[in-house]
């Protein structure tokens, strides 16, 4: 049987860790190289290496960072960030990671999305999309790290993204983000609902518990954390952990 | 040397960094040369099935993989889409296959949403080990591996069969028949279980007398 994959979730910025409050306020976190040394040891089902500030300063992906991630993991990396060139993709994937998380290019360009799947394959593309609560009622996506709005809901999102070829869906809630109060679980049923690609719930993880809510009712495939692997006690104290075997198993029973 | 087979598109870098891990001189080409040269051969691959037999014959490396492995002495090891190509034919495509193993590759036969199962099979799943292949020799007794592939492989005798794995049904997870063997899942990324699978692999020695 399958377990549902549990990933952390990290941010990079400028080459180091970070980690975000609602996709603001990014405080230092670590380095990097330290972090994946212990999940490795951990042995985590999977990463992804999201960095929060390529698009929005209209840089590069950072390839030196990607490809120490590459040779050190040895489990599937998903990396996102400044991604929006064919030349690009093709180099990440000659480094050794095995997805790509594209945002912004992905709304911008929706043709970008069915050329990557073309040519990678479609389990090698992830389509992320960040929502936001609406006053109204409803979400709405964002792109450039949280900043622009696109006017499309998480759901019409979804459907185009799975129709032109996207293999999976990394779902962020904005709302969440870094305050380790639980998922948005009305969110993660609105897309798992509307796509049969899996769905990958981010934003909120405080405890191990919510994995299996975000698996049993809101329906994801597989569950990403930030803050809870990150940090530790009330103070958010720095330290990288993450759940044993014995406790994920018990909540994904 | 460990020749990893270069066939456009694959998870090259992936295998090469956990050979270099377990201390395995490897080199990454399409060079038919350095195939017909190889101790080893790892022949990996993502993508469509007819995309990868596609490249394998636009570099030229069918004939000079078959001649290289012919005779039992030099060990090949497919890896998810490389494994599927060491079979006659596959579903997902119209090319024939390396024929290597007699087996066929098939589409996961169910319905995914009446099973509430995903295609692809993507996640980490337990592999059960058949046959007393050396490929998993000195495995712990419960190996998790990773998986992502929408077809899996059916093979003729179930001799061949070193792994299996349950998704749906029980389905084939690795083949071995002397030197050639298969793996569906992503042992490169796969902790400890896959480095294990992978030294077992570069281990791997042709049994004596056997002609």
């Amino acid at each position: 049987m399958l377990t549902p994959r549990v990933i952390p979730c990290l941010l990079l910025q400028n080459g180091t860790l970070v980690k975000t409050i609602r996709f603001t306020d990014p405080s230092y976190v670590g380095d990097p190289t330290n972090a994946i040394r212990i999940f490795n040891e951990k042995h985590v089902d999977e990463l992804v290496v999201l960095d929060i500030a390529a698009t929005p300063n209209g840089k590069s992906p950072p390839f030196a960072v990607i490809e120490m991630f590459a040779s050190e993991c040895f489990m599937p990396v998903a990396y996102g960030g400044g991604l929006s060139r064919m030349a690009d993709l093709k180099q990440i994937f000659r480094l050794g990671i095995e997805k790509v998380i594209i945002n912004s290019a992905a709304v911008e360009k929706p043709d970008f999305i069915s050329e990557a799947s073309d040519q990678f394959g479609t389990q090698a593309i992830v389509i992320s999309i960040d929502a936001k609560r609406k006053a109204a009622g409803g979400w709405d996506s964002f792109t450039h790290g949280g900043r622009r709005n696109t006017g499309l809901s998480p759901q019409e999102c979804a459907i185009k993204a799975q129709s032109r070829g996207a293999g999976e869906i990394l779902l962020t809630s904005i709302d969440q983000d870094g305050t380790m109060a639980g998922y948005d679980l009305g969110l993660i049923r609105e897309v798992t609902t509307a796509v049969d690609i899996p769905v990958i719930a981010c934003g909120g993880a405080g405890k191990v518990s919510d994995f299996g809510l975000a698996v049993h009712e809101g329906g994801a495939s597989a569950v990403a954390a930030g803050s809870m692997v990150v940090y530790f006690g009330r103070n958010r104290a720095v330290l990288i952990s993450f759940p044993s075997v014995r406790e994920l198993s018990r909540v994904f029973q | 040397m460990i020749v990893i087979i270069d066939s456009g598109v694959a998870n090259t870098g992936s295998i090469a960094n956990m050979l270099k891990r377990i201390g395995a001189a490897c080199r990454i080409t399409n060079n038919p040369d350095d195939i017909q040269s190889a101790e080893r051969l790892i022949l990996p691959g993502v993508g469509s099935f007819d995309a990868g037999m596609g490249s394998l014959a636009a570099a030229g490396l069918i004939d000079p993989i078959r001649q290289r492995v012919r005779g039992g002495h030099v060990p090949l090891l497919g890896v998810c889409l490389g494994m599927q190509l060491l079979t006659r034919r596959s579903e997902e495509g119209s090319l024939p296959g390396l024929g290597l193993i007699a087996a066929d590759t098939v589409k996961w036969r169910f319905d995914p949403k009446s099973t509430g199962l995903k295609i692809p099979h993507m996640g980490w799943n337990t592999v059960f080990p058949e046959n007393e292949s050396p490929l998993f020799a000195k495995a712990p007794e419960v190996s998790r591996y990773y998986f992502v592939h929408s077809y899996h492989v059916v093979c003729d005798n179930a001799d061949d069969v070193a792994a299996t794995v349950h998704h749906g049904y029980k389905a084939v997870a690795a083949v071995a028949r002397g030197n050639i063997m298969g793996v569906q899942f992503h042992p490169e990324k796969s902790h400890c279980f896959g480095m294990n699978l992978l030294e077992n692999f570069c281990n791997w020695k042709p049994a004596i007398g056997v002609c």
